[in-house]
Order: structure tokens, then C-alpha cells, then sequence
């Protein structure tokens, strides 16, 4: 009874019950097409290709910060690699790292204008996000004239980076699984993690104990940006073609997928295992939708409506875990009407 | 007595200037091991900026900081957790949403294994965390997985000053401990920090309770605008003096002058509500 109890305070619970709920339902009303693997196949593979940057950016949430330019970065790299390979005729070899690197530099980019201006990220990933597609069209049109580029992609990229197994399974599937257990050891069984969630908790306290906070928050950009940049070349892999408009609708579907996931949208508190429900509930039900024979306008009214859901369960939770263990001797003293104000404590 | 001794830390016409306001003037003060300094204030009398410029956050315009009677420039709060300067700060400075252990250890980490593989010992940790609050009488806590918001706020400043006892600090900053706290947790509070002292270390308390102040103080100094308005000993002032001084004397002058005409005014009756 007990671990059923410490089972329902962990942060990734209620993203679980999400996970479940999108599952039946359209298991139930998307019967029985939705459970074909071909079906199941479509929902995995978006799940992946998002999954890719949502966990970066979840690192980035639970630390305090959001980043908005993936979409671009994700451009960034794809074009660089289409570019390089595609366009100039350069081996895979080449393209598709440097690909990688422009995504992980401007990340790092991000990281050090927030740390060295002390601007809000919100603000310096949002003129990122313009300035960085304004310039992946401006090269991309001076080099190659057009906006699209293709790619002969080698053999070897697409049996790991493009490229299908069981017909219909992505290769992202095994990159996003990869990715999954990098950042879960990262939060969980380091003192990095222990870092990104002091960061988010209250960073002034954090610096006060010693954190590193600049360092942190590079890190976590870049690593974000080369989730976004991952991204990008897979797709340009499995597509053989880059766009330079491509990837914007990830900005808000990663926010999405990690809110879902039960990240604290000021920071401080999540789980990779909870963004990882996050993510699968956010593709169930924009590719759940096809299986009903509904119109699939229909679906973005489900992820709104699951959103504000999430984030009121999510509060919830954190109440539930906040107040664990035996009850308190004395009474509660208003006391914490007063916390920091950064760190959004539910105890009210 | 005490004053032939060499302060662990010697702050001397510490000066500190932010785009031509002065948040300190020339304020010098002498901290000792195995005592409580008191530092004395109205808000914006520049104790915050003083405890800043020591915790390493701030560098202070002009002056000098001695630490063990060394010239020190304190540019970081690692500095400053290096020379044994720890500040706790109002609330605990913790995390709410972190388990105890993890937040007890934040910035040192206990780990074990190598390389990419070194991970964080959660066993060792909880365990630490555990015996030090048992030691500091918060035996409520028995599991160190427990959320830090779960505890109340005055065993959220004993976990704060726990963490500093367990690091080596030579020099314990305590910003407003006892502000937020009610009668029994801030007498727990207290009694920790003389616990600390009677351990030898340096304990500077920030508060602006008098009553706090006198019963664990050894030493005072009081800030006005900035400048140093007083520095003495236990029992060399009295309760009223000192809040006297705190508040500049005439804030307090004036309003038992009003008092004192209404009285007049209504037949020794006190104003009520």
C-alpha cells in the first residue's frame, strides 16, 4: 500500500494516466484501425521525431528556462547538412556533423546572450527564432536559389539516421530511445541533475551553494539545440530533402509534450519518464485522430483541453508530494505564504 | 578582553556604490569565532549589501575584507564557500521541490564510480542528511527522499544551517532567520545558532528583532543609511537604545511624541481601534 502511494507522488504519474486515457480512448472510438501496427507505427514515429527535442528541452524547463528557436535550429542543421551534402556535393561524413555543430552552436549561442544580459530566455530564444530563419532563407537562397534542397543521402546515414525498420518504424524510434537514457542518467544519477533542478528551484540559492549557473545554462542550450539539429538531419535522412520553414510547429508542440509530461513550467520539478508520456500522449492524439474518421481539426481542441488538464493535475500532484510522509505535529503556520518567488510552491 | 583577538574576518571602510547611490559607507567590522555578531538595521540601512559583499555576490567599491587576517577578494559565492563563508538566507535558500538529500548536497555532491559513470551516492547522501537534522533536533525527519516543501519553515532554516555545520563553515551568515518563523521555531532557530557558536564558529545574524538579537547576541552593530551608527558589546545597551538607534531615533521619538499629545488629549487613554 505504501509504494502504491510514493508510486502516485511521483512527478511522471499523472503524465502516465494521460498516456493511458489518449490510448483508450481512440483505441475505443478509433477501433479497429487505430490498433494496427501501421497506426501504431505512425503515433511512434512522431512521438520520436518530437521526443528528440522535447527531452533536451525538458532539461531546459526543469532548469527555469523555455527555448524557443528548436524550430529554427532545426532548419539551421537540416539546411547545413542539405546544403553541404546535397547542394555542394560534400561526403555524408561532413554534411551531417556540421549539421549537428551549427545546432549545438547557436544553443550555445542562447545560453551565453541569457547568461552574459541576464535576459529572459522567452525573450532571447524569441528573436533567436527570428533571426536564425531569416538567416538559414537569406543563405540558403544566395547558395542554392531555392528553398528546398535535396539530398543523396548514403547508405549508411539512412540504415542509421533515415531509414525504416519493420516497414514502418522510423530509425528516430532508436535514437529517441538513446537520447532518453542519456537524459534520464543525466538527471537522475548525476550531480549535473542535481544542478538543473537547483537551478530551476531558485537560482540564487543555487549560485549560493556553489552551482555554476552559467555553465549549467549553456550546457543545457546547446543541448537542446542539438537535440533540435538531431532532429533536423534525421528528417533531412529519412526525406532526402530540407526546407528552410521546416521544424516551427515543434516551439510549441515540445512546450506541449513537457508540460503534458508533468515539468513544472516555471521549473524545478519533472521527469524524463513523465515528458516521455508527455510526448507519446501529444502524438496518440494528433495521430489518433485519422483512425476515428473525424475531422482531425478535432484534435488540436483534445491537446488544448488536455494542456489546461495537465497543468491542473500537475498542480495537484506536486500538492500530493508536497505534503508526503506522516502529518505534520503542528499545525501548519502561515509561514509559507512568503516563499521565493520564483519557485511557485503549491502549498496554499 | 576578546579585542586583543585576531577577527576571522575584518571588514575595513568598506565602501560600496551602485550608479551613485551609497549602499555602504566606510563601514568597518570585526568578526570573531565563537560568537554572535548582530547586525542591526531598517530596511535599506544596507545590511543586505553588507552580508552581499561577504557571500561574495558583490565587490565592494573600495575597503579591504581580511580573512584570518589575510587580504581576500571575495569575487564569488564559491570564494566565499572556500574562505568558510556560508550565507543562509531568508527562507533557507532551499529548494522546495528537491528531496532532502539532494537539496542538502547541491554544488557537492557526494558521488561514487569514474568518468561518465560517476553518479550520485542518493544512499550516502540520505543517510547524512538524516543523521544531521536528527543531531539538530528536527527528528521528524526520517527519510531523506522527503520534499524539502514539506517541512516547515523553521526546519527548512535548521536543514540551511545544518548544511552549513556540515561543509567546515568558519563564518555562518544568517539572513532573517527568525522573520517568518513563530514563537517555538524561531526559539528552535536560536538555540541552533548558539549551538554553532559554542562549536566555535562565527555566527552573523541579520534581524531587525531586537529580542532575537539580545538573547543570543555577544556583539551588535547597528547600520544607519549605510554607515556604522554603533558597535558594542552584550549588556553595554539596553533594549530600548537600541531600537532607538535602529530607526534613526527620530522615527521612534516622533511617534511616542504623538503618542504622548494624545494621551494628554484623552485623559491617559491609549489610542484604540
Amino acid at each position: 500500500m505504501p509504494d502504491l502511494r510514493n508510486l502516485t507522488r511521483r512527478p511522471e504519474f499523472a503524465a502516465f494516466v494521460g498516456t493511458l486515457f489518449v490510448f483508450l480512448f481512440f483505441t475505443y472510438f478509433g477501433w479497429p484501425t487505430f490498433i494496427k501496427p501501421l497506426v501504431t507505427g505512425g503515433w511512434l514515429n512522431v512521438a520520436a521525431e518530437l521526443g528528440l527535442i522535447a527531452l533536451p528541452v525538458a532539461l531546459v524547463m526543469i532548469a527555469g528556462h523555455l527555448d524557443l528557436s528548436v524550430g529554427s535550429i532545426l532548419a539551421a542543421g537540416a539546411m547545413t547538412y542539405a546544403i553541404l551534402t546535397g547542394h555542394l556535393g560534400l561526403p555524408d561524413f561532413i554534411g551531417l556533423p556540421a549539421g549537428l555543430v551549427v545546432g549545438t552552436f547557436f544553443g550555445f549561442l542562447n545560453g551565453l546572450i541569457i547568461t552574459k544580459t541576464k535576459l529572459n530566455s522567452f525573450i532571447v530564444t524569441l528573436a533567436m527564432m527570428f533571426a536564425l530563419r531569416g538567416l538559414v532563407f537569406g543563405i540558403t537562397r544566395l547558395t542554392t536559389s531555392t528553398v528546398l534542397v535535396s539530398v543523396e543521402v548514403s547508405e549508411t546515414v539512412q540504415r542509421t539516421f533515415g531509414g525504416r525498420f519493420y516497414l514502418t518504424f522510423e530509425n528516430a524510434i532508436v535514437l529517441w530511445a538513446l537520447m532518453a537514457l542519456i537524459v534520464s542518467w543525466i538527471l537522475y544519477r548525476t550531480k549535473y541533475g542535481n544542478w538543473i533542478f537547483a537551478l530551476g528551484g531558485d537560482e540564487t540559492a543555487a549560485r549560493a551553494a556553489g552551482v555554476p549557473v552559467e555553465r549549467v545554462t549553456i550546457g543545457l542550450f546547446m543541448g537542446s539545440g542539438f537535440g533540435s539539429a538531431l532532429l533536423g538531419v534525421t528528417q533531412v535522412a529519412l526525406f532526402g530533402s530540407a526546407q528552410v520553414s521546416a521544424g516551427q510547429s515543434y516551439v510549441f508542440f515540445s512546450i506541449i509534450a513537457v508540460v503534458v509530461g508533468g515539468v513544472l513550467l516555471t521549473g524545478g520539478y519533472g521527469s524524463p519518464i513523465g515528458v516521455i508520456f508527455g510526448t507519446l500522449t501529444f502524438a496518440i492524439v494528433s495521430q489518433g485522430i485519422y483512425s476515428t474518421g473525424w475531422d482531425s481539426d478535432w484534435s488540436s481542441l483534445i491537446l488544448g483541453l488536455l494542456l489546461l488538464i495537465a497543468v491542473l493535475t500537475n498542480n495537484t500532484f506536486r500538492r500530493l508530494a508536497l505534503s508526503s510522509g506522516d502529518k505534520l505535529k503542528t499545525p501548519a503556520k502561515p509561514v509559507t505564504s512568503k516563499a521565493p518567488k520564483n519557485t511557485n510552491e503549491a502549498t496554499k | 578582553m576578546t579585542e586583543k583577538r585576531t577577527p576571522y574576518i575584518s571588514v575595513q571602510n568598506v565602501t560600496k556604490v551602485f550608479g551613485g547611490y551609497v549602499a555602504l559607507n566606510e563601514v568597518s567590522l570585526e568578526i570573531h569565532q565563537g560568537e554572535v555578531l548582530c547586525l542591526l538595521g531598517d530596511n535599506g540601512a544596507g545590511k543586505s549589501t553588507l552580508i552581499k559583499v561577504l557571500s561574495g555576490f558583490h565587490q565592494p567599491s573600495s575597503g579591504i575584507i581580511r580573512v584570518e587576517g589575510r587580504e581576500q577578494q571575495i569575487k564569488s559565492p564559491r570564494d566565499a564557500a572556500d574562505l568558510g563563508i556560508s550565507t543562509v538566507h531568508q527562507f533557507g535558500g532551499t529548494f522546495p521541490l528537491m528531496s532532502l538529500e539532494r537539496s542538502f548536497f547541491v554544488g557537492r555532491e557526494p558521488t561514487k564510480g569514474w568518468g561518465p559513470f560517476e553518479v550520485f551516492d542518493s544512499k550516502t547522501a540520505g543517510e547524512i542528511v538524516v543523521r544531521e537534522m536528527q543531531a539538530m533536533g528536527i527528528t521528524r525527519v526520517t527519510d531523506g527522499k522527503r520534499l524539502v516543501g514539506s517541512l516547515s519553515g523553521g526546519e527548512r532554516q535548521v536543514s540551511a544551517i545544518a548544511r552549513a555545520v556540515y561543509f567546515g563553515a568558519k563564518v555562518m551568515i544568517l539572513d532573517e532567520p527568525t522573520a517568518a518563523l513563530g514563537v517555538k521555531e524561531a526559539a528552535h532557530v536560536l538555540r541552533i545558532i548558539t549551538q554553532a557558536k559554542k562549536r566555535g564558529l562565527a555566527v552573523v545574524l541579520v534581524t531587525h528583532n531586537v529580542t532575537h538579537a539580545m538573547t543570543v547576541g555577544d556583539h551588535f552593530a547597528v547600520l544607519i543609511h549605510g554607515a556604522k551608527a554603533a558597535d558594542f558589546r552584550r549588556g553595554e545597551q539596553t533594549r530600548e537604545e537600541i531600537i532607538d538607534l535602529m530607526a534613526g531615533g527620530e522615527a521612534m521619538a516622533e511617534l511616542e511624541a504623538e503618542l504622548e499629545s494624545y494621551r494628554t488629549a484623552h485623559d491617559g487613554h491609549s489610542p484604540q481601534r
